[in-house]
């Protein structure tokens, strides 16, 4: 599997590891009513689809960066690869 | 038709033309009591010994496929009963003792072959990890035994004792266990269920709930709405999909594990033998191949075929391990798609749904599990309470911090 890396170009999927569904990036707050329940889904709770899927993948032997790769799960390919940076900005994280 | 040494002969004598097939092929009733979800060995087995040992009725197993297309007949056939934790080692001990009486129970040559499971270790530290292990297995009542470097080299000279980085100190024997013929396993499940009358209704994909007021009523398929009072569901690698007609989120992951053969050898290895210092591990069928595998993949995927990287991996660590298999050609590779869960451990519950209940979260080690599981989940289904061992397997662990982590990796499947 090839990752076209935002930065640096198509590199091989080797050099990443895999985290999971970049849901992961949508921490709950621990002060809001029903923290409890939010974090137990966060950590626990997949979709798991057959198809297109949003997952994390982190350029451990490359630049150290995090990506958003968007792949489907059934045929591996890739439609698009974002840095996980950009995309928790755009929701309004880590100002 | 029972089959015995008898009946092999008669049939050579008169030209094999008594034979009938093992299975009928029904057509879908109306309606059923119960139906199982899922033609696997988990599934036909659920069938089986809710027929036999709980003496219901007016059972069907509905299978997308055919019998023994999924990951029961794409397993490497380790049998082992080598827990640490509580909340399993007693269940699968259970699988264990089924085995052990299981082809005289369905009278089929499943070819359950007990010659032994023999964990390698190669720091102190491991080793220390073996005893314990060991000893937990003792305490329930399973035998094991700690092999030093010596007590390894009797039964495995041909292993690399002196590798550098990773000498053998020991190892872990669990002699009970062993291997078995996997499709064999659905095949006799399937016979022994079909005889009892259960209908197995293959090419049959679910592809909706009907749930009225919280209560399960039947199951959309391929082959029209098949009403049922109780639904059981056991999928494995699509479990997710299948749950999520009835509105779940599962604490599961699919991902793919891939399995190797090579070539027909004469009898080199005595048993199973796995690998301490990477991810691999080895026995040889009774046709003659080394049957081999490692890691899974890594990332999830519904694709029932894997990477060429993890074939690179498991070889190194077959060439690391036992450098004589460089000398094998490899033959053939699979992957199968299995439902990675949160802590490693399975799930046998019931739902939120009235009359739905849930069997899957068996990672790569469901096949030895297949005995108890179905005795379980029809203990479960037949009688809307847990088997004793089946306990810990409960939806709500996590919800509790309850998990049953066998190797202390976290809500990470792809590290279990
Ligand atoms: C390469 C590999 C090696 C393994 N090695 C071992 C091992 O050595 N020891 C061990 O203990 N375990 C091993 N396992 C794990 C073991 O094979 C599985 O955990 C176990 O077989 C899963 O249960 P099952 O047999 O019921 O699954 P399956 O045989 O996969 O049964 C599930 C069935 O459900 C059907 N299905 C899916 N969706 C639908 C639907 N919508 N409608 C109807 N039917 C549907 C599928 O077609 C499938 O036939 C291995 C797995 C793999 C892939």
């Amino acid at each position: 599997m090839i990752i076209n890396h935002p930065l640096l170009g198509p590199r091989d999927a080797q050099e990443f590891t895999y985290l999971g569904d970049a849901n992961l990036i949508d921490r709950p707050d621990w002060q809001a009513d029903g923290a409890g329940q939010a974090f137990y889904e966060y950590l626990y709770l997949r979709d798991n689809p057959a198809g297109l899927h949003r997952e994390l993948w982190y350029h451990e032997q490359g630049d150290r960066s995090w990506l958003v790769v968007t792949r489907n799960i059934s045929t591996h390919e890739i439609t698009k690869v974002e840095l996980a940076r950009d995309v928790a900005r755009a929701k309004g994280r880590g100002k | 038709m029972r089959y015995s040494g008898f009946r092999v002969i008669k049939e050579a004598l008169t030209g094999h033309k008594g034979w009938q097939p093992a299975w009928r092929d029904p057509t879908p009733q109306a309606g059923y009591d119960f139906v199982i979800v899922g033609g696997g060995g988990h599934g036909l087995a659920t069938a089986y010994y809710l027929a036999k040992e709980f003496g219901k009725a007016r059972i069907a197993v509905l299978e997308k496929g055919y019998i023994g297309g999924g990951n029961v007949g794409r397993n490497t056939t380790i049998i082992r009963s080598n827990y640490l934790l509580d909340g399993n080692e007693p269940f699968y001990e259970f699988s264990m003792k089924l085995w052990e009486g299981l082809e005289q129970d369905f009278n089929y040559n499943a070819m359950v072959s007990q010659r032994g499971v023999l964990n390698l270790c190669h720091t102190d530290a491991q080793r220390d990890a073996f005893t314990r292990r060991g000893n937990a297995m003792r305490l329930n009542g399973v035998d094991a035994e700690l092999l030093d470097r010596e007590g390894v080299r009797k039964i495995a000279p041909f292993l690399n004792f002196d590798n550098a980085r990773f000498p053998i100190k020991g190892g872990l024997l669990q002699p009970r266990g062993g291997t078995v013929r996997h499709d064999a396993v659905a095949w006799g499940y399937a016979r022994g269920a079909d005889q009892r009358g259960v209908d197995i209704i293959q090419n049959c994909e679910v592809t909706g709930m009907r749930i009225e007021n919280g209560r399960i009523k039947g199951l959309e398929t391929t082959r029209g709405f098949i009403g049922a009072a109780k639904v059981g569901v056991a999928v494995a690698g699509s479990s997710s999909r299948v749950m999520a007609h009835a509105g779940m989120r599962l604490p599961i992951e699919s991902h793919v594990l891939q399995a190797f053969v090579s070539e027909g050898l004469k009898p080199v290895l005595p048993g199973v033998i796995t690998y301490g210092a990477g991810h691999f591990y080895v026995s040889q069928s009774d046709k003659g191949g080394l049957v081999f595998g490692g890691d899974i993949d890594g990332y999830n995927s519904y694709a029932q075929r894997g990477g060429l990287a993890v074939v690179e991996d498991v070889c190194e660590g077959g060439m690391s391990l036992m450098p004589m298999i460089g000398r094998a050609r490899l033959l053939r590779i699979w992957g199968g798609i299995m439902d990675m869960s949160m802590d490693g451990s399975p799930i046998i519950d019931r739902t939120h749904v009235e009359g739905l209940y849930f069997n899957g979260g068996w990672c790569y080690g469901g096949f030895k599990a297949t005995p108890a599981s179905g005795w379980s989940f029809a203990h479960l289904l037949a009688t809307d309470t847990p088997h004793p061992t089946a306990r810990a397997y409960r939806f709500d662990r996590f919800q509790k911090g309850l998990m049953i982590d066998e190797k202390g990796m976290g809500a990470q499947p792809n590290l279990h």
